[in-house]
């Protein structure tokens, strides 16, 4: 495949050429992606003309650049200050814009939450904007977004072992970053669900058939009654939902309370104590 | 050479003509592994648009009456230059296609091969498995590798092997046996027992790091399985194409165990994904090339699996 030039003259035009098609080509890649879903539909889909302030003053979202694993992306999005009767988060939305429902989830937080952070693991279907946006108490909304470089998270093949995850089904533990938590002090709270969170992207291409989606629509944790972190998901959380948040409890001990429905109207329940023996 | 499909720009064309390619048809290598055993090594890397997915270790056996392909490549022009390469060494006809697992760096060359005669060798799962992942490696394909790929493409297989099978080459026979979910769901390994030679597929990576799209703990147990073999040397999926057995899965073994440990590690920890994938078995990296590229991702396969194994 080499080629021959027939002189120098002709060489150093083609290498001219091919060199400024390079200088082009990396200009496009490390232009900012546009926002073009967000602007056209998206924004006023979700909160119409109400303004929103971008920044990163109320929170800021954490997403790898490139994803490992597009089926399986982590997200956080962290509180820029703590929940208080001055003020506080009330839910926090995440939107994938490029994903087939681009809606990933809103998350809602209490005085108990202590700070309105949150994570989970995503599916991104496409190079895309991940956008986290907060309304504050006093009605407000905050934005902040990131560039996310994954792509087929939602049509990804299903892991090697459904038929273990479907047995396990509506199986829920928690775990907390030590055995006992502190009262008074916010204590990271991660709630693991064993749900396949079936995408309804997953084709057969041969039989043209697709497992139908089956995932989790809400999830409500209380403890001793009192609620602490609520969640309305879609089918862009991967599978085993896995959601973090935090719990300021105001005594000792206690109970925390796990309640799941999922799109078929099953419902599925976890008590387990604070501190584990 | 047809290119029709490959160049899909201008640009990336002149770019092409100015670096050294990685087109195989003028050159496809072959190399002798054994009497009768033919390797085409795959070069170690990430597939992309230059390489066109052609970086698995595929090759062949011949018989007395006839030739058994193990795996086709990672594109019908792969599987063409792999067909054109039987030609030359031989005038026997091709009567097995072995594909030892789903991945399409292993099966996309099969629609080469797709003749009166020919019969298709694959793991039991492997239809369903085939048939699952074919949308998304299309588009994979068509994005990252510069191949586009058509449903035909997809060949599946038409002889199952549930646990073992022997094939019949003519004066020479092949052990095929199945595994259970290991590197993947379809993993199947093949034995030429007249020179002990045992093709392992990507249940053995070297040089390449491995990567698990199946189970650790299961990959781990096959190994041990293997390993009771009997066998000179082994064909690795990706690799030298020929390398002493047992020993060649050192290195692989000391890889997984130690990826399974420091994940157990941040589990019992209650470490997040994040921190996880930042610091699991960082100490691992050895020689191994594409760590960067595969390691993180194997460390969040293991833990969203191992999260919920055993308690």
């Amino acid at each position: 495949m080499n080629r021959r030039f027939p002189d120098w003259k002709s060489c150093l035009q083609f290498c001219a050429a091919l060199a400024l098609m390079t200088a082009a080509g990396m200009a496009l890649a490390e232009e900012t992606p546009p926002e073009t879903a967000w602007q056209a539909s998206l924004k006023n889909r979700f909160f119409q003309d109400r303004p929103i302030t971008e920044g990163s003053d109320v929170i800021q979202i954490k997403a790898p650049y490139r994803a490992e694993d597009a089926a399986l992306v982590p997200l956080q999005v962290v509180a820029q200050f703590p929940q208080s009767s001055e003020r506080s988060i009330r839910s926090i939305m995440v939107i994938i814009d490029s994903n087939p429902v681009p809606w990933t989830g809103t998350f809602q937080f209490t005085p108990l939450s202590g700070r309105a952070d949150v994570a989970f693991r995503a599916r991104v279907n496409a190079y895309s904007w991940v956008r986290a946006i907060a309304e504050t108490s006093d009605g407000k909304l905050y934005m902040n977004k990131a560039f996310v470089k994954a792509s087929g998270g939602c049509s990804a093949p299903l892991g090697a072992d459904l038929e273990a995850a479907m047995a396990r089904l509506g199986k829920m533990k928690f775990k907390l970053d030590g055995t006992e938590a502190k009262t008074g002090a916010v204590n990271e709270v991660q709630l693991l669900i064993s749900h396949p969170n079936l995408s309804g992207m997953q084709m057969d291409q041969i039989t043209r058939m697709v497992k139908p989606a089956h995932f989790v629509k809400s999830v409500n944790v209380s403890y001793d009654g009192a609620a602490v972190f609520g969640a309305t998901t879609d089918i862009g959380i991967s599978a085993d939902p896995n959601f973090r948040f935090n719990l300021v409890p105001d005594h000792q001990g206690g109970e925390l309370k796990a309640e799941i429905t999922d799109n078929l109207d099953q419902h599925y329940s976890w008590k387990q104590p604070l501190n584990n023996p | 050479m047809s290119m029709s499909y490959r160049f899909q720009s201008a640009p990336l064309a002149l770019a092409l003509l100015l670096s050294p390619t990685t087109s195989f048809s003028e050159s496809f290598e072959l190399k002798g592994v054994a009497d009768g055993v033919y390797a085409h090594p795959g070069k170690v890397a990430l597939p992309d648009s230059l390489n066109h997915n052609e970086i698995a270790n595929i090759g062949f056996i011949t018989g007395k009456r006839c030739v058994a392909v193990i795996d086709t490549g990672g594109n019908p022009e792969e599987g063409r230059a792999l067909r054109h390469a039987i030609e030359k060494q031989t005038s026997l006809p091709v009567c097995y296609v072995i594909n030892t697992h789903v991945h399409g760096d292993h099966v996309l060359g099969n629609s080469a091969f797709r003749m009166p005669g020919v019969h298709f060798v694959g793991h039991y799962r492997l239809p369903e498995n085939l048939a699952a992942r074919a949308q998304h490696d299309r588009d994979r394909a068509a994005r990252d590798w510069e191949v586009q790929l058509q449903p035909e493409d997809f060949v599946l297989p038409d002889m199952l092997v549930q646990q073992t099978l022997t094939l019949d080459l003519g004066e020479r026979t092949l052990q095929v046996q199945a595994w259970p979910t290991a590197h993947t769901s379809t993993d199947i390994t093949i034995l030429d027992t007249q020179t002990s030679t045992l093709w392992l597929g990507d249940l053995l990576f070297m040089d390449h790091l491995p990567v698990v799209d199946g189970n650790l703990g299961g990959w781990l147990q096959t190994l041990s399985e293997l390993g009771k073999i009997q066998a000179v040397r082994a064909i690795p999926g990706h690799g030298p194409v020929s390398a002493p057995w047992p020993q060649a899965m050192d290195s692989e073994l000391h890889y997984l165990h130690g990826l399974k440990q420091s994940v157990r590690h941040a589990l019992d920890r209650n470490a997040t994904l994040e921190t996880a994938m930042d610091t699991a078995g960082q100490d691992l990296r050895d020689h191994w090339q594409l760590f960067d590229q595969y390691h993180k991702r194997n460390v969040a396969a293991a833990f969203a699996a191992m999260e919920w194994e055993d308690n």
